[in-house]
């Protein structure tokens, strides 16, 4: 596979991406539970305003995200329940590998990046779907609020 | 040698109470020789968040469906799968997860496709589980291996392809989706992404019963007067019918075809794993769409 001249992968994935590449198949599941983990709880302000996040529709169990620049640079908030860890894992992978990114790093970042990460044989290219459509929807909010 | 069935009053009125058993009688059932506990969940990842102490793990989608065919491992495939979680022809499996166990139930009847013959779920599955409190642990299992026959797959007796549905036409079938699926607003059930099928509605004569409406609100399987008012009262089924159950690829109704088979005792059902996503795409096969069951095509 070639990459096209305009996607460029950020070095905060590219170094998840290479953490995950390193380990053996069942390890890979238990990093992506460390990242699960650590998904922050969302910051008060959304608490009380669940209606400023949107609900991914490409993921099985209800993930709910919101996408903030500041001077430029993103932040990505996101929620999911306790019993989805898989989903919680790939949002907090994108929150921790695009917040802190300029918009223009983050609308540069591969769309296939989920495929990369070495999960597509322990969690299946179906599951990793889910991902997909929260960096897809990452990247339209973002080009949405340029606009 | 399986293990003496749950004598659970509970399970009173089911046809095979045997099949299932109750979080109690888990807990004090668990590392006796002979039982190996399985967890089966949609995600793939619960498990090793926190798991029934000594359980492993089977996942539908990398250990039972074959990874290039649409099919499901073979008889070798699956012998070296079971095997190696440290279950034997003759061990008692007993079978829980996630979602009103769901997958568990999906994961059982891939078991009965190879003849394991002691296999059971845990009523309640894991919701029931961790509502009580019951201790979960991440500590990773490491089952002893077993020697695990390999047996030819039996895909005749409780499977349904699209030929035999189309062979059915006109005898009772049951949608297991949504309303939503079953009309034809949708090709997936609510909140789940829309995929895999080019045409909406459903298999003409079909009856509706969403598989849920087999659970209660705890997880647990509702009990036998509430589920003959469902699929023989609502749904019209009668005793000695053939049944065929389906959904979007098989797995919400191969937790219907346990219901029918095990619970109200059915003893003609298949689940055509197929199911929407080959029907919705299939060339030249009827299809209905409305809230009504539709008229078979004439032959």
């Amino acid at each position: 596979m070639t990459m096209t001249d305009h996607t460029v992968l950020p070095a905060s994935l590219a170094g998840i991406r290479d953490e995950f590449l390193a380990l053996e198949q069942g390890d890979r599941l238990l990093l992506l539970l460390e990242f699960a983990d650590e998904l922050p709880d969302l910051p008060e302000r959304f608490r009380e305003h669940p209606d400023l996040l949107e609900r991914v529709e490409e993921c099985q169990s209800p993930v709910y995200m919101f996408v903030e620049t500041d001077g430029g640079v993103v932040q990505l908030h996101a929620t999911a329940p306790r019993e989805a860890p898989t989903t919680r894992g790939f949002a907090s992978i994108l929150a921790q590998g695009l917040s802190g990114l300029g918009v223009e790093e983050v609308l540069a970042v591969p769309d296939d990046f989920p495929l990369t990460i070495g999960l597509t044989e322990a969690v299946s290219p179906l599951r990793l779907r889910g991902m997909s459509g929260m960096l897809g929807r990452t990247k339209r909010r973002l080009r949405a609020s340029e606009a | 040698m399986s293990i003496a069935a749950d004598a659970s009053p509970d399970f009173e009125g089911y046809a095979h109470p045997e099949r299932l058993v109750s979080t109690g009688w888990l807990a004090e059932h668990l590392g006796e020789p002979g039982l190996v506990v399985v967890e089966s969940d949609e995600d793939v990842l619960l498990y090793e968040s926190g798991h029934i102490p000594g359980a492993v793990k089977i996942d539908w989608h990398t250990d039972l469906n074959d990874p290039v065919q649409r099919d499901y491992v073979d008889g070798a495939a699956f012998a070296r799968l079971v095997g190696s979680k440290g279950i034997s022809r003759d061990s008692t499996v007993v079978i829980y997860g996630d979602k009103n166990n769901w997958w568990a139930a999906y994961a059982l009847w891939v078991f009965t496709l190879f003849g394991h013959e002691d296999v059971r779920l845990l009523d309640g599955g894991r919701a029931k589980w961790e509502a009580e409190g019951r201790e979960y642990t991440r500590e990773a299992t490491k089952p002893e291996a077993a020697d695990y026959p390999v047996v030819e797959r039996d895909d005749s007796t409780i499977r349904a392809f699209k030929d035999d549905v189309l062979a059915h036409l006109g005898s009772p079938l049951i949608d297991v989706r949504s309303p939503e699926e079953f009309s034809g607003e949708r090709t997936t059930a609510p909140a789940y992404p829309e995929e895999g099928a080019l045409r909406a509605g459903h298999i003409p004569t079909a009856r509706n019963v969403p598989w849920g409406k087999a659970a209660a609100a705890d997880g647990t399987f509702k009990r036998t007067p509430e589920l003959d008012a469902l699929y023989r009262d609502e749904a019209g089924l009668a005793n000695g019918d053939e049944v065929i159950a389906y959904c979007r690829i098989g797995e919400r109704s191969a937790h219907t075809w346990f219901v029918l088979t095990h619970l109200l005792g059915f003893e003609n059902v298949r689940n055509y794993d197929g199911s929407w996503t080959e029907w919705g795409s299939a060339v030249r096969v009827p299809i209905v769409q409305g809230a009504q069951p539709g008229e078979a095509p004439a032959r």
